[in-house]
């Protein structure tokens, strides 16, 4: 059913990056794109990568891991450690490029697999502060080791600014990786583990292999994001990776929507974007308006999305949303829109009133039958 | 000697602000990711009235009522709204609220840092180590807070109320006990302990910074943990440990840069053997 | 001559010092509708967790058809042939139905496909996905969900939340299967309608249900023994008119309705 026939839903992400990708490289070649937009483009470019991979943890297992710049900091500095041992070899830079990310990519993930222990045993808020731990236990360590350059941070040789070429397809390649491991079998394990761990268990889902999977995958691609970084702004140093950084990834992925993969696209561009801006904009003490807006982001998100009192403005405009879409839809392709579609990957996440509403229907039939039973038995 | 001595201020530090993390966490469930930024927010207070009015024990008063005001505005605008919902999206607007506090200092005070001066302590020799009076005052006030806070919760109705709250909240609503009121009272205790925290973390460590409270409290958040996250006690004790432990630490030359790893590594081990920390309690989750 | 499907020898587990649920001896016959009724906090669910493996028992042991699963998880259970629902319904809410019953399906060998294969779309993915989704629309149809299938599980009504449940229980393609107060919530039609469809459950899939149930008319009307817990004690067991007229069981259940 799904072979055959062709949804736009299922392809826009591809259609989108494919699109940018195409009309940046033909500037380049054009010779149109400057140098600071190519780095920009970079930027964005690991940026996605890193937010859809946090969304998997977030959004799809519905833990938090604040620990997400940690697993970039590790590849970055394995994967680009790599790549100088590697140009002594060899001196085609997309090679290196290639093979070192795949090396940082490797290293990060078992690192994912490390912390995806805990995360068997632990949930919620102490799953939260392991992670954080982690990420600055891992900056820690990088700081001090001198091996990897200690406090002066690891330099290896900076690749050209057609490196947005390379992050852009490797965007790709994760988008087509992780859609599909989301849109199959595994990927509804992984919801389901989610939307209620219990019952998941109860019908035979292994909670320990597709919550490790699960960060196993995440942290393989940050660890790519770390090397794209470091091979754009090298050297590679301790401090860019703090727990700011993990919480920028997150502040992406609560403005895309936790679950939504196009989401943590456009918010990974818009943030990326808006950081840019800010930061050949502002100096000094001004900087920290950047904080305020991911504070104002964080919690006006959230609060919009789970706040219990919200819910008949969220269908109201959820309605709105859906007369939209299905003229847009209609216009384009001729095909009534279906929102039901939409279910996995929109995940309004955790109805939580709904089921309050639910619970308390339920203690009510319940007393009700127990007094009709004991009428029975009278 | 001298090591154990100033793991002991140090660690006293910790476990007031372990008190506040470890009330608020016990009662409303929750992890106030911003509690350090309280203290943060106490610190530019009593940094305001000192250069306003001058005077020390104003500026401490002034604080413990801005950050009471505080705790209970986030408390009702953050949190509030958000009674119910997941505790991943709690979580997430605490860190932004966090975040909210440290920019909006840092946009009206700057980034640098500014030294405060509370007063002039001194220290007092025992044998041939001293002793800072700050560290001793702090300790017998964090013993003093901890004895009060003990009181309050069993023999005040309030008090009571709130470990019914702690123990199951929805059957403390059936029982009639307002749980808003007492969440809300909570955050204003908790709050009020985090000026405490600001006056005598500024006793000890003269400045303050928009990012003061950021570390200590995630640091205090791992001494409510070793403790037993909800135990009043576990607080104290916890964070007696872990100043220790940081101090000796630091006195190691090998380990002095990794100190903050093996810290964030302790409460990581910690969660895993024995996530109930040293004085915690069991909650077996219902099927 | 009916085999055994699920016997419990001396089952128990305390929490504390109470004893929850102590020394339970049951067994259920190949096929049977098995009853399991008592007041309210006499044990039931906690045994029913006990037999899922989300208990581990403190004493005695219990095996299905044969195969002692007292020590195994509750995969591993499940995998043996135990699925259950849930008294607050379990589903997966921000899901939509058809794929409820499909994770449902996750484990079932002519299912198989590895996380790689399917994040590379290796061939195998797309014939397994569509041989899940008709096996699941097959399982819908039985319940009348089919056309709901696509309606996200937490928007049911809450009648065919409960049938949802039974259909992803099934969907695990269980030899035994724990129903825990499925009429809990529902309306006399839908008792009615339940009932058939248990019985229709039992037939056709060649199911053993043990089912936990307050509404008597229900017990009495399908089940064929029942075993009676009061404060984690076997009271009574047997053929369900009998066990429903000794007088123990009434005192049990008036007692409790004093209070």
């Amino acid at each position: 059913m799904a072979k055959n026939k062709f949804k736009l839903k299922h392809h826009i992400n591809y259609i989108g990056v494919g699109l940018f990708l195409v009309i940046t490289s033909v500037m380049m070649f054009m010779g149109v794109l400057n140098r600071s937009t190519a780095n920009l483009i970079t930027q964005i470019a690991y940026s996605i990568i890193l937010a859809v991979s946090l969304n998997l943890v977030v959004g799809f297992l519905g833990e938090l891991s604040l620990g997400h710049a940690g697993f970039m900091c590790v590849g970055s500095y394995l994967g680009c450690f790599f790549a100088k041992y590697m140009f002594a070899f060899t001196d085609s830079k997309l090679l290196v490029l290639i093979v070192s990310m795949l090396v940082g990519g490797l290293v990060a993930a078992v690192f994912g697999f490390i912390i995806g222990l805990p995360a068997l045993r632990l949930k919620g808020d102490y799953l939260a502060i392991v992670t954080l731990a982690f990420g600055e236990i891992v900056r820690t360590i990088f700081k001090n080791l001198d091996t990897f350059g200690g406090a002066l941070g690891l330099s290896t040789k900076k690749y050209g600014s057609e490196l947005f070429i390379i992050a852009l397809i490797v965007v790709l390649i994760m988008l087509f990786v992780m859609q599909n491991l989301i849109r199959s079998k595994h990927g509804r394990a992984i919801t389901a583990i989610r939307d209620n761990e219990i019952a998941a268990r109860a019908m035979g889902i292994n909670v320990t292999f597709y919550k490790l999977l699960v960060f196993v995958v995440s942290a393989f691609f940050a660890g790519i994001a770390g090397v794209i970084y470091g091979h754009y702004a090298t050297p590679v140093l301790y401090s860019f990776f703090s727990y700011n950084y993990s919480i920028e990834i997150l502040v992406m992925v609560v403005l895309g929507g936790m679950g939504s993969i196009t989401g943590s696209i456009i918010a990974a561009t818009l943030i990326t974007y808006i950081n840019f801006v800010l930061t050949t904009n502002l100096s000094g003490d001004l900087a920290a308006l950047k904080f305020l807006i991911y504070a104002i982001i964080l919690i006006a998100m959230i609060i919009f999305n789970n706040a219990p009192a919200l819910n008949p403005v969220k269908e109201r405009l959820g309605d709105y949303k859906n007369k939209v879409l299905n003229k847009i839809t209609g216009l384009l392709i001729k095909k009534k829109y279906d929102p039901s579609q939409v279910v996995d990957d929109h995940a309004a996440w955790h109805r939580i009133p709904s089921k309050i509403k639910m619970d308390a229907l339920l203690s009510l039939d319940i007393t009700d039958k127990n007094n009709q039973n004991g009428g029975d038995k009278k | 000697m001298s090591t154990l001595i100033d793991g002991l201020s140090l660690g006293s530090i910790y476990a007031l602000i372990a008190l506040g993390y470890t009330m608020v966490y016990g009662i409303a469930k929750m992890l106030n990711f911003a509690h350090g930024d309280v203290i943060m927010v106490g610190a530019y207070a009593i940094l305001s009235t000192i250069a306003l009015l001058g005077s020390p024990i104003a500026a401490i008063v002034v604080a413990i009522l801005v950050c009471t005001v505080l705790g209970i505005f986030i408390e009702k605008l953050a949190y509030k709204p958000l009674r119910g919902a997941s505790p991943l999206a709690v979580l997430i607007t605490a860190i932004g609220v966090s975040y909210f506090l440290q920019s909006v200092a840092q946009l009206i005070y700057g980034a640098k840092s500014q030294p405060v001066t509370i007063g002039n302590f001194g220290s007092v020799a025992v044998g041939d180590t001293k002793i800072s009076l700050a560290a001793i005052i702090t300790l017998a006030a964090g013993a003093v807070i901890m004895s009060a806070l003990t009181l309050f919760i069993k023999k005040t109705k309030m008090g009571r109320a709130m470990l019914a709250v702690s123990e199951d909240r929805g059957a403390a609503q059936l029982m009639g006990i307002n749980v808003n009121k007492v969440i809300t009272v909570t955050f204003a205790i908790g709050s009020a302990l985090a000026a405490f925290a600001s006056t005598f973390y500024l006793m000890q460590i003269p400045s303050t910074s928009p990012t003061l409270g950021a570390m200590p409290g995630i640091k205090a958040f791992t001494a409510a943990v070793i403790g037993g996250i909800g135990s009043i006690p576990g607080a104290m004790i916890g964070g007696m440990l872990l100043g220790i432990i940081e101090k000796i630490s630091l006195s190691i030359p090998v380990l002095a840069p990794y100190t903050t790893a093996l810290e964030f590594s302790l409460l990581i081990l910690i969660l895993l053997v024995k996530p109930t920390g040293l004085l915690g309690k069991l909650k077996r989750e219902k099927v | 001559m009916s085999e055994i499907m699920l016997e419990t020898k001396n089952l128990g587990i305390s929490f504390g010092g109470l004893k929850a649920v102590d020394n339970v001896n049951i067994s259920v016959k190949k096929g049977q509708l098995y009853g399991l009724i008592g007041p309210n906090g006499a044990g039931k669910t906690t045994l029913f967790n006990l037999l899922t493996g989300v208990y581990k028992p403190t004493s005695g042991s219990f095996y299905l058809d044969g195969e002692e699963l007292t020590e195994k998880s509750q995969e591993q259970i499940n995998h043996k042939g135990i699925a259950r629902t849930f008294q607050n319904i379990r589903l997966f809410n921000n899901m939509s139905v058809i794929r409820n019953v499909m994770v449902g399906l996750h484990n079932q060998p002519e299912f198989k496909c590895n996380p790689f294969v399917s994040m590379f779309r290796l061939p195998g993915h797309f014939s397994s996905e569509k041989k899940m989704r008709e096996k699941a629309k097959e399982l819908l149809r039985i319940f009348d969900l089919e056309e709901e299938r696509n309606n996200l599980a937490c928007n049911l009504p809450y009648g065919k939340q409960r049938k949802l449940e039974i259909a992803r229980a099934l969907a695990t393609n269980p030899k035994l299967l724990l129903l825990d107060e499925p009429a809990a919530g529902m309306n006399p039609n839908e008792t009615a309608e339940l009932m058939d469809i248990i019985r229709f459950v039992r037939e056709k899939f060649d199911m053993t249900i043990l089912l936990i149930e307050h509404d008597m008319k229900l017990v009495a009307g399908i089940c064929e023994e029942v075993t009676v817990l009061n404060f984690g004690t076997e009271l009574a067991s047997g053929e369900t008119s009998e066990v429903l007229n000794n007088p123990k069981v009434i005192t049990a259940y008036l007692g409790d309705d004093e209070e």
